[in-house]
């Protein structure tokens, strides 16, 4: 078994963060991981993408070439990445903040941002809301095993909130 | 539950030369090393160790060399930009024989370049920045688990040869976050101290049989004095011919005496290989994963990997290129290894380069291309 995800969008949205929660909880669960990143040098906008690599043997070349999931979380992301995917990937977008889709058969759309604004508070949320839907949507990890690396990595005083955020986005990803 | 867990290139680093001992960071930040000093600032303390952060990049370095002096085990990490502005001073340490450790996490250059992206563009600086005729210690990481074991192999190669060392990084690797296990313990190389009483003859920059001198640490009780000026035995600047003469060869020998001990490379796929690509750091995982792609489709091609860059690994090349019908060297550069393996193999077999900058890795894909046009097939 070997997995390739990207997860893109632009600086702030977090999705580095998901993309290391994601490795972390794979590595728990002992399988080999490969997580990589790249960004601008701007702390906020400008191009991110974030990329894991999850497999039963050692991973060589530590980047993504032709990713089995996409994570798109706007249109500029999407429209640069979804071509990457293999046949059978699975492209995952934010709803509101990729309004025209790419042609691309295997397409979920959720409204991420939004679920993130109206049911935890704050549009930061929306990473983990995504990592929820994507624990789903990819049956790599156990939620149990992100829902404890979400835990250990987040301020003490967000740990309800992001783990709604969590359960949040695999409800919405059924 | 194993110990197992993800950890980025940086981090590791970061812990290894802590696991080596090294009680002493000063740094100034700059991407894509960044995560090396914050996680000394978070570690160190704890240890009872000292972080600081310097104004710039040539105090830290400055101040690692003092600390180096006075007993501690040092370290400082920077990128191509700052690693250009420490010139001077790694010049200074190999001169006045200082024990500390140098990170370079190389960047796109020239100047401050991309700061974020790949590059493996600091290898002819590494070797040749500083002026004058002076030795090297280079190793290069593939992983993050080897970046803990070069670090702690970093530290002590600078203790047991009194020279600075570099662990010359690049980004793919001090970014990269990977499943790791780390041991409980690792081997160290204490700091080498006089065994003799100044009334016994002892000169702090008299050489031992191996070449390296026993210098004092300040503070130890020994009057000493050290200067970027060529010095004899008392560590006071000497304006002999001959006394300049035997200091820049025993710099040089030192290191070169014990031969191809501190040379370390990695052979995979090279038992039957007719062809082998050439590579260090980020850029050899990507080459393994072509190497495995040309065999699968019959080409009889193996991998040597540089994990000492400095000094180069000649003997293997040799061997290598008496054996084979061309090298390809995969580099993130417009060419600065591939020199050097030029030069190593003699002219024995031909040499082609696999060069990128363009801010991205090479992929598998690329590089096999040029595995399948050397070895006569149609990319």
């Amino acid at each position: 078994m070997k997995k390739e995800l990207r997860f893109s969008g632009s600086g702030g949205q977090g999705v580095i963060t998901a993309a290391v929660l994601l490795g972390e909880a794979a590595a728990l669960e002992g399988r080999e991981v490969c997580q990589s990143q790249s960004y601008g040098p701007e702390a906020r906008g400008g191009a991110a993408k974030s990329e894991v690599i999850i497999s039963d043997e050692a991973i060589y070349h530590p980047h993504v070439e032709h990713p089995d999931f996409v994570l798109a979380m706007t249109q500029k992301a999407a429209d640069k990445y979804y071509k990457d995917l293999t046949k059978d990937g699975l492209l995952l977008l934010d709803e509101e903040l990729v309004p025209n889709p790419p042609d691309f058969p295997n397409t979920r759309r959720i409204p991420i941002t939004k679920l993130a604004i109206e049911e935890v508070g704050k549009p930061l949320f929306a990473n983990i809301v995504a990592l929820g839907a994507i624990v789903r949507l990819t049956d790599l990890v156990s939620l149990d095993t992100v829902k404890d690396c979400v835990a250990k990595r987040v301020p003490p005083h967000t740990v309800e909130a992001n783990e709604k955020a969590l359960r949040i986005g695999y409800e919405a990803a059924k | 539950m194993s110990k197992a867990r993800l950890m980025q290139g940086n981090e590791a680093c970061a812990e290894g030369a802590i696991a080596a001992g090294v009680n002493f960071f000063a740094g100034y930040p700059i991407t894509p090393s960044t995560e090396i000093a914050e996680s000394m600032a978070r570690l160190l303390p704890k240890k009872g160790g000292t972080f600081l952060q310097m104004e710039d990049e040539i105090a830290s370095f400055g101040a690692v060399l003092g600390a180096s002096l006075a007993g501690a085990k040092a370290m400082d990490a920077t990128s191509g930009p700052g690693f250009s502005l420490k010139q001077e001073l790694i010049g200074y340490g190999a001169c006045a024989e200082i024990p500390c450790v140098l990170v370079d996490v190389q960047r796109v250059g020239p100047s401050t370049g991309q700061p974020t992206a790949p590059s493996q563009g600091d290898i002819m600086q590494v070797r040749w920045g500083t002026h004058g005729d002076h030795p090297v210690i280079a190793l290069s990481p593939w992983s993050v688990r080897e970046t803990f074991d070069l670090t702690v192999r970093a530290v002590n190669y600078s203790e047991r040869f009194r020279t600075p060392v570099i662990l010359l990084m690049d980004e793919m690797v001090g970014h990269l976050r990977e499943r790791v296990e780390l041991p409980d313990s690792v081997e160290i190389y204490p700091r080498r101290h006089p065994h003799q009483t100044r009334a016994e003859g002892y000169e702090p920059y008299n050489p031992d049989p191996d070449g390296v001198p026993d210098t004092a640490d300040f503070g130890q009780g020994y009057h000493i004095h050290v200067t970027g000026l060529i010095h004899d035995g008392t560590g006071f600047p000497s304006g002999s011919p001959t006394v300049t003469r035997d200091d820049i060869r025993r710099l040089h020998e030192k290191i070169s005496s014990v031969g191809e001990e501190i040379i370390h490379v990695e052979e995979s796929f090279l038992e039957d290989a007719k062809y082998a690509v050439v590579a260090i750091g980020g850029t050899a995982r990507t080459a393994y994963e072509a190497v495995r792609e040309a065999r699968a489709e019959g080409i009889p091609v193996g991998l040597l990997r540089l994990i000492t860059v400095w000094p180069f690994a000649d003997a293997a090349l040799h061997r290598l290129a008496e054996r084979v019908d061309g090298l390809l060297v995969a580099e993130l550069s417009y060419g600065q290894l591939v020199r050097e393996v030029e030069r190593a193999v003699h002219g024995k077999t031909e040499v082609r380069l696999c060069g990128k900058y363009d801010m991205t890795s090479l992929t598998p894909a690329e590089i096999l291309a040029d595995i399948k046009r050397m070895a006569g097939r149609d990319a």
